[in-house]
């Protein structure tokens, strides 16, 4: 049985009360605990440096060559907070039912209840750090919607609020290390966490500089590693994002929750050809005063601007007269996948729907959509050719963030005592389907307002033995992956790293994707061990470990990825409904839209790590909701 | 948007690690899309060497959308290549033209030592920021966000030098490596704010203070920094970083 560890009371009263009653660590105490802190996007940074002004001796490691680079910084939109500044109605409350009734109902009450909660102190924590964000004539803070909220409770930073957030952190936690209170080391990769007496007590990195294996020791580890789209290949996530640090852990015995949750973006730029390395994301904004549509009459090669008015099919404003272009991302993905699968699909390769402002530009003129959108239409241009302002834009979904993660209880430890997991490495708060402009606030609401208090209650109950890097377990550590490296550098075999990446995603995306069933998630998890097997018999790094090496770097990640790949499958296959972003094609209603099975499924799928020949075990948290009624989603 | 494919000769700079002199390699490239950044034809050009059994040229880069500031490489002499306002990875393949002959070499200054090939080490930069660059402010102690107005003007300026994405393009377009534009964007940003000016002078001169220690040169107003600036980062940053290291001097406000 899982113990999520909610603390007892009213739902508005149990994180003040649990603050409340929590122990703490004295003051003389905290200089003597070494925390380590892996990654250093907003909810590693915030985290560091929160702890490290609490007097936390602090240990922050990241890939990057500079703690500012994560991928934290390239979200757009916004960060949302119930501060209610513009009197329209928002509140707490409103904020927590918004973010359920979007996760579809597959998320905990409490969690998301904190998270609503804190929110208001993260953008007063922001402003403190000099956060630029965007103000009204009056000098006050600026707000703007976003999709799946009828309030106004977004703050953004022109169209970088990501960026702006996450300097605000890195400046924070570059404070405490010219403090000495955080020793900062970068171009470090987690490859194994190290764990004495059951209890997480370290990890060992591979210094990408120099490819020495170094280990750190510690009294908790803070796993802010980001999630895991990349497993697709092509996704909106930056090309160093991956999962390996989290998927050492879950093969040390953390659970892995819902991994199948993985959230399409529906505004993003059409895959160009096979060169592809990624994809860019287009703010969702776009969706305001773009109307999406496809030529009515399949395999149609006339230019847009040839193509009548009548012979256009608006599906969204047809099919969901309420919400039109507006409706949520997981259902305005779907829609787009069925009509290009129809064959009415635009582009090179059928695989793109128009974004058309034609109608807004007549309407609001030139100018008030250059406005509006002039980024974006600049950048889209930039990446297409295309001027967007003469011609529809095209579009196609994207895999853009992973709601699935590590399992963590209410205090953010997973299932390794000492191991805690923050920001979109954990799985707690957007449940099947996260809201834009969510993301931002959940990392940082981890980082500055949550860990500084749970940590502490670990620290103070655990009996903890002191222990440095000389112990055998980090001998252990360090021997195996030693043995990993030579292992793959000794392959030899004839297919660089990224044609197996490649091939991975393909079988991700049309079998685990924006619609998945039970036929094509059976075919993938036997096509998926084959890979594997040829991924370990004839993949090809040149060079050598003792130096830079970044084929080297990302066959680790693959061979990491695989394995989850065929976890997500095994996840999506067990849960037999539809929820937010997991689409099972067997589960829905009359109308074609997403049918939860309530009875099943209102739980948290936990995955257990038995062995590399085992069939994982599957564990339920079932979720409670004492607070709000569970309904179909409707945007009709 | 299925324009006609290019032959490139790419001269690329190679280098197996700081002690090695390193030299050009010429390689020769075919059937690159119009359609492909710049970052995605060296992965093909890499994928290629793989296959040839030679060592892919390491680069960094991450994001690929132009706002991690983890791409670096100079272009045909110029950082992040030829075109206005656009980082490396944002570069398109459409704006070379078939024929071409394109020279990529590392961002090159004494305070970027190369790490190999066109991966230098940027950590400098690091220690800049740390030497002042924050509001130092802890969590839980702030007021309400709208406690104190900020004036629109203001923060639109502030948000200006803000949008440094710390590249370093500045110090390797500079013929004297100076990293002025970007320690001015930082000293700036905050200089502007209500909630930075506690510590304005301290902030000016221990910023400029680790920037000279790090091996950085002087600013001699060619303003080449504004111009390779993928962000367009105003050389009145600089002017206004003067102005709060001269007020903090001789106010003794450092």
């Amino acid at each position: 049985m899982i113990d999520s560890r909610i603390p007892e009371g009213n739902l508005a009263d149990k994180w003040t009360n649990h603050k409340g009653h929590c122990q703490l660590v004295n003051p003389a105490n905290k200089r003597k605990y070494n925390i380590i802190v892996v990654g250093t996007g907003l909810a590693g940074a915030s985290a560091a440096a929160s702890l490290a002004e609490l007097g936390y001796n602090v240990m922050s490691f990241c890939v990057h060559d500079s703690a500012r680079r994560a991928h934290s910084i390239a979200a757009q939109g916004g960060i949302n907070a119930a501060k209610n500044y513009q009197n329209d109605g928002d509140s707490v409350w409103r904020l927590f039912y918004d973010t359920i009734k979007g996760g579809d109902y597959r998320s905990r009450e409490a969690n998301v209840h904190r998270l609503a909660e804190v929110s208001a102190n993260i953008i007063d924590q922001c402003v403190a750090q000099g956060v630029p964000f965007a103000r009204d004539y009056g000098g006050n803070l600026d707000n703007r919607s976003f999709g799946g909220a009828l309030v106004s409770r977004t703050f953004y930073a022109r169209g970088q609020t990501g960026q702006q957030l996450l300097l605000g952190a890195y400046s924070s936690l570059m404070k405490e290390v010219n403090k000495g209170q955080v020793k900062l080391f970068t171009r470090r990769e987690m490859l194994d966490l190290v764990m004495v007496d059951g209890e997480a007590r370290g990890i060992v990195v591979r210094n990408l500089t120099t490819g020495d294996i170094e280990s750190y020791a510690g009294d908790a580890v803070l796993l802010c590693t980001g999630g895991y789209g990349n497993v697709f290949y092509l996704s909106t996530n930056a090309m160093n994002s991956n999962a390996t640090a989290a998927w050492r852990c879950y093969k040390k015995g953390a659970y892995f929750a819902n991994p199948c949750y993985t959230q399409i973006h529906p505004t993003c730029i059409p895959v160009a050809g096979d060169h592809q390395s990624k994809l860019t994301l287009m703010s969702e904004s776009l969706r305001n005063d773009g109307r999406v549509w496809v030529p009515k009459k399949k395999g149609d090669t006339r230019t847009p601007d040839q193509i009548p008015e009548a012979e256009r099919d608006y599906y969204l404003e047809t099919k969901y007269p309420t919400f039109g272009n507006l409706v949520p991302r997981d259902v305005a993905s779907r829609n787009a996948k069925q009509v290009c699968d129809d064959g009415r699909g635009v582009g090179n390769s059928g695989l793109a729907v128009y974004l058309d402002f034609r109608d807004s530009i007549q309407r609001l003129g030139e100018d008030t959509i250059r406005q509006r959108y002039g980024n974006l239409f600049d950048m889209y241009e930039r990446i297409t050719g295309h001027n967007p302002y003469k011609t529809p834009m095209m579009i196609y979904p994207a895999v853009h963030y992973t709601m699935g993660g590590l399992w963590v209880d209410y205090n953010l430890m997973s299932s390794i005592p000492g191991l805690h997991v923050l920001g979109e490495a954990n799985f707690s708060d957007h449940g099947a389907n996260r809201l834009g402009a969510s993301a931002l606030m959940q990392g940082l609401a981890d980082g500055y307002f949550v860990i500084p208090y749970t940590l502490g209650i670990y620290l103070s109950s655990a009996k903890l033995t002191p222990l440095d890097t000389s112990h055998a377990a980090f001998r252990d550590s360090e021997k195996q992956i030693r043995e990993r490296i030579s292992t793959l550098m000794n392959i030899g075999g004839s297919r660089p790293v990224d044609d197996f990446h490649k091939t991975l995603g393909k079988l991700m995306w049309d079998y685990v994707g924006m619609s998945r069933e039970e036929a094509g998630l059976k075919k993938i998890l036997e096509e998926i061990p084959k890979l594997k097997e040829e991924f370990w018999s004839d993949v090809k790094i040149p060079g050598t470990g003792d130096y830079v090496n970044q084929e080297l770097e990302k066959a680790g990640r693959v061979a990491d990825f695989l394995e989850l790949g065929e976890l997500m499958a095994r996840d999506a296959l067990e849960r037999s409904e539809s929820c937010g972003g997991h689409f099972r094609a067997e589960s829905k209603t009359p109308e074609d839209e997403a049918l939860r099975k309530d009875d099943e499924f209102c739980h948290v799928a936990a995955w257990e790590y038995k062995g590399d020949k085992e069939v994982p075990v599957r564990h339920k948290e079932e979720l409670v909701f004492e607070n709000v009624k569970l309904t179909q989603r409707s945007y009709k | 948007m299925s324009e006609k494919l290019m032959t490139l000769t790419l001269k690329v700079w190679r280098q197996s690690g700081p002690n090695d002199k390193g030299q050009v390699e010429t390689y020769e490239l075919n059937n690159v899309s119009p359609d492909m950044s710049f970052l995605e034809m060296l992965d093909v050009l890499n994928e290629k060497l793989i296959y040839e059994k030679q060592e892919p040229i390491v680069f960094d880069h991450d994001c690929r959308e132009g706002i991690c500031g983890t791409c670096s490489m100079v272009i045909n002499g110029s950082p992040h290549g030829p075109e206005k306002a656009t980082t490396t990875c944002q570069l398109h393949m459409r704006k070379f033209k078939d024929g071409d002959t394109i020279f990529i070499e590392p961002f090159r200054a004494r305070a970027f030592p190369v790490i190999k090939d066109l991966m230098v080490d940027r950590s400098a930069f690091d220690r800049i920021i740390s030497a002042g660059g924050y509001v130092s402010v802890k969590a839980g102690g702030a007021p309400d966000g709208n406690a104190i107005p900020v004036s629109k003007n203001t923060a639109d300026q502030a948000m200006d030098a803000a949008a440094c994405i710390g590249c370093g393009a500045c110090v390797a377009g500079c013929k004297n490596a100076s990293a002025m534009l970007f320690v001015s964007a930082k000293v700036s940003q905050l200089a502007l704010l209500p909630q930075g000016h506690a510590e304005a002078g301290t902030r000016a001169v221990n910023m400029v203070q680790q920037m000279d220690d790090e091996g950085f040169g002087n600013c001699t107003n060619t303003e080449v920094c504004e111009a390779v600036c993928p962000k367009e980062i105003k050389v009145s940053n600089i002017a206004r970083m003067n102005r709060e290291y001269l007020k903090a001097t001789i106010t003794n406000d450092e």
